[in-house]
């Protein structure tokens, strides 16, 4: 390649002819300083700035420091995804059953494209390619778009199912209904049904105890049943075997006491934290992709203009530079919350 | 002298004449509410930050009053915790966190590097936008129902109380983005904005204080900052992460909390140790002794400080062995501090000490900080702890510090940099009454509550037993005597700024660069690029005193 290959040296041009279109972007309250002949060539230096070089290199760690900032900012939220997930595995394991892997996968995969047209407006810019960097900036806003619209999917079946954080949290489905269950765990998929049914069997003599109370963790129905009853059911069921069984602990349907079949079957007490973190950790994330899209667009309308070439192109460096962030956030979300073993 | 001949000046518009300065370059409202020059944001910082000190200050007297007797005094016992709580929380989040570095550092800062401005305006003045909004917020939680939960915000009471917590919590929310802003500018513009010349060591130490401040700013407030929305999520939706009935553990919500707070400990009182270090070799006529150990002191503390937040847990059911590391690097941090201290002693010894009202402050500094560092090492010790947690004698130890530390230095700062920042001085004598009965006043509140919290009186409580009553009317007759030396000084410096005399570029004899230019400052600070050859503390014997212009000058011009 004969262009320059690094940003310095494309800084370093500064000889280039400034974009002819001036939008009096500068600093027009401090507009005095383009007196001095570096100023007067560089109508996007702003005045308490030296040289483009000067100006570039504080952005440039002026954005590192503020993704430092949103790093720790979500660390928060790592932390306490660590703290719950090692205080209540099975929550984890139950829960991740409803979320859709392809979903997830197609979305990593569009932000991914994101981040190299991201990467390749920079290089556009430092080259003053103005239509090929309006083109890739649009493909990027594009796919944080697409982005959206499969979470605003995903968002839409989790609230149609009741799978929603806290009070809120009423799941229509048992996980062993759910297709992702079954794929992975069919055997463990009808042991649980006919846990369920005995469960079901058994409450129904107690006429106190509502329907499906045998899935409420808070109703003590289902232990409450008469011995004798137990009795006569725990023939139904034979001894489980280990890949009948293994799921259903590791999901926290069952407690270990259960290899005494006639116990019951129930979700894990806090499988609500897992929805809370969820849509906190990608709601989060959503309005940072939201925010991005926003300057993505501001930085469309500047390099409409022409504003950009090989002395001043940092803005959209910052704006790609926060773009592999938000990306980069989502590859640590996707195996943390989709792909739980 | 500020004549606009040079091509450098050509920046400064030439209608203006020679007395042009940032004050007087625009006209109008609008010229300050969009201004983009540090200077201007810095003072309405300062006008914004006294004006929530004042009452913040009232706040407290509310509280002071109230505990003149046992029972009912004046307020309810509702009434007394919301009180408490808005003293704590506006005391914090809008004073002193953005005393120094957002208010005076705005306006120095720049100046002591010689440069134009922060390396971003824009953000600047968008910091102090946030800090409106996140005062806006926390007042609109005293109009609606005031919170209640003390500054600290610990779940699960702050996720059920029946309080307006959502708009306070979200004011802090914001504010930290203030904070942070703030923090990000100072950062890049002490990399990228120092003059020719002018290396890390030959910075002066209120520039590294404040780069060790931005640095924790930085670091630690994002975590509040996620803290915070988890809370008022929770409150909200019923999230599960920290209340113990959904599941979740309140203990969390304490570490992550004192992750930032503790830290944000070390945002307070590093700036202060940052204007003391101006201050004294400047009115001690002698270079300051120790230049690098008392700046890199400043990142050791802010280093440090990150690895302390446990210790305010000690009572929380942490285990033993995390009580005893927490403990242990406490006792580190006072190697640092007490670095500084001797540092500033060494520097008056054998010095010409000229006692005025910056200087008076300086020394109270000292006074008041020692005793707060000292009974801070106090409850560093586990088994002290266990007994004083919780007690009036947290409270008068945090008190010296933050109240005795940061604000006494923030005043001294205030005095020290007032000719410059508006070209008028004030009456020194009344600015020296006024020092004076700050410090009596300070150490009668504070120091009979070291007494009665070592004799069990627990902090925040809204009643006590009799025979706390005299200690507690002692702490009420400070805390009054405090206000009014808060109240002379304001007086002072309100009619400095209408009635002082012009102020001389140099009043006190300073030799870092901001006493070289023109006070006020021309709008962009320096006529011509100051060039820097020595060290910030070099050069007190070429100054003479010129008695015609009540300020010091060069020997050599």
């Amino acid at each position: 390649m004969s262009e320059p290959s690094t940003e310095t040296q494309a800084a370093h041009k500064a000889s280039a002819p400034p974009p002819a279109v001036h939008d009096g972007h500068g600093h027009d309250d401090h507009g005095h300083g383009a007196h001095d002949p570096i100023h007067a060539a560089n109508p996007h230096l702003a005045h308490h700035f030296d040289t483009p070089q000067q100006q570039f290199d504080a952005g440039k760690l002026g954005i590192w420091l503020f993704l430092l900032t949103e790093v720790l900012f979500f660390a928060g939220l790592f932390c306490a995804y660590t703290v719950y997930r090692s205080m209540h595995p099975e929550v984890f394991v139950y829960a991740h059953y409803f979320l859709d892997t392809k979903l997830g996968a197609l979305n990593t995969c569009v932000l991914l494209i994101s981040s190299l047209t991201a990467a390749w407006a920079v290089r556009n810019a430092q080259l003053a390619e103005k239509k090929m960097l309006m083109i890739n900036i649009v493909v990027t806003i594009g796919c944080a778009c697409t982005f959206m619209c499969v979470k605003y999917v995903e968002y839409a079946h989790k609230y149609h199912d009741g799978l929603l954080p806290g009070h809120n949290f009423q799941p229509k489905e048992q996980i062993w209904e759910l297709k992702s269950f079954r794929d992975k765990h069919p055997e463990a998929a009808e042991y649980a049904e006919k846990l369920a049914k005995l469960d079901e069997k058994k409450a129904a003599p107690a006429a106190a105890a509502p329907a499906g109370a045998a899935l409420n963790p808070a109703a003590p129905g289902a232990e409450a049943a008469t011995p004798g009853k137990v009795e006569e059911h725990a023939e139904v069921l034979e001894r489980p075997t280990e890949e009948e069984l293994e799921p259903l602990l590791a999901a926290g349907l069952v407690g270990p006491r259960s290899l005494d079949p006639s116990a019951h079957i129930s979700r894990p007490r806090m499988a609500h934290v897992f929805f809370g973190i969820y849509f906190f950790m990608t709601g989060l994330h959503g309005f940072h992709v939201l925010i991005g899209i926003g300057i993505w667009v501001w930085m469309l309308l500047k390099a409409a203009k022409g504003h950009f070439g090989p002395t001043y192109f940092g803005p959209i460096d910052f704006t790609a530079l926060y773009w592999h962030l938000v990306d980069l956030i989502w590859i640590y979300l996707f195996p943390l919350l989709y792909l739980i073993h | 002298m500020a004549s606009p001949s040079t091509t450098a000046d050509a920046a400064i518009p030439e209608k203006k004449g020679a007395d042009d300065n940032y004050l007087t370059h625009d006209k109008g409202f609008a010229s300050w509410a969009f201004t983009l020059d540090h200077k201007r944001i810095g003072v309405m910082y300062l006008a914004s930050v006294l004006s929530a000190f004042a009452l913040g200050g009232f706040f407290a007297l509310a509280v002071r009053t109230e505990l003149w007797s046992p029972g009912k005094t004046i307020m309810e016992h509702d009434t007394y915790n919301q009180m408490f709580t808005l003293h704590g929380a506006i005391m914090v989040f809008l004073v002193i966190i953005p005393g120094i570095p957002a208010a005076l550092g705005n306006i120095i800062l720049p100046l002591h590097l010689g440069a134009k401005d922060v390396a971003f305006p824009k953000l600047n003045l968008a910091s102090y936008y946030l800090w409106i909004i996140g005062c806006i917020c926390m007042l609109a939680s005293l109009a609606i129902n005031a919170v209640d939960t003390g500054w600290t915000f610990y779940a699960p009471y702050s996720t059920t109380t029946q309080t307006a917590v959502i708009p306070a919590a979200f004011g802090a929310f914001i504010l930290g983005f203030s904070s942070i802003f703030t923090g990000l500018n100072f950062i890049v513009t002490i990399h990228k904005l120092r003059p020719p010349g002018m290396t890390f060591f030959r910075m002066p130490l209120f520039v590294w204080a404040l780069y060790s401040t931005a640095l924790i700013q930085v670091l630690a407030t994002p975590v509040i900052g996620i803290t915070l929305l988890m809370m008022m999520v929770e409150r909200v939706f019923g999230l599960g992460i920290f209340d113990p009935a959904l599941g979740g553990d309140p203990v969390l919500f304490q570490h992550f909390f004192w992750f930032y707070s503790h830290p944000a400990v070390y945002i307070m009182i590093v700036p202060a140790f940052g204007v003391v270090s101006e201050i004294i070799p400047v009115f001690s006529r002698k270079r300051l002794f120790g230049y690098q150990f008392i700046a890199i002191s400043s990142l050791a503390i802010a280093f440090l400080g990150f690895l302390v937040w446990g210790h305010h847990m000690f009572t929380s059911g942490q285990s033993v062995l995390a009580g005893t590391i927490f403990s242990a690097i406490t006792f580190l941090i006072a190697i640092p501090t007490a670095i500084k201290i001797f540092n500033w002693v060494s520097t008056m010894y054998k010095g010409r000490i000229h006692l005025d009202t910056p200087m008076l402050y300086a020394l109270a500094f000292l006074w008041v900080f020692t005793i707060g560092g000292l009974t801070g090492v106090f409850l560093a010790v586990m088994g002290v702890d266990i007994h004083l947690h919780d007690t009036y004698f947290v409270v008068a130890h945090f008190h010296y510090v933050m109240m005795g530390g940061a604000i006494t230095a923030f005043l001294g700062g205030l005095h020290y940099w007032f000719p410059k920042a508006f070209g008028k001085m004030y009456d020194e004598r009344t600015g020296r009454i006024g020092a004076v009965i700050v410090f009596i006043g300070l150490n009668l509140t504070f120091f009979p509550q070291f007494i009665l919290g070592s004799r069990g009186m627990p902090r925040r409580y809204y009643n006590y037993l009799p025979e706390f009553q005299g200690l507690h009317q002692l702490s009420t007759i400070g805390a009054f005597t405090l206000g009014m030396g808060f109240l002379l000084t304001a007086i002072s410096l309100g009619r400095a700024l209408k009635h002082g005399k012009k102020a001389p570029n140099n009043p006190w004899g300073g030799v870092t660069l901001e006493w070289t230019t023109v006070s006020p400052p021309p709008y962009y600070n320096f006529h011509t690029p100051p060039p820097v050859t020595a060290g910030p503390y070099d050069g007190y014997e070429d100054l003479v005193y010129d008695e015609k212009i009540g300020g010091y000058v060069s020997k050599k011009a």
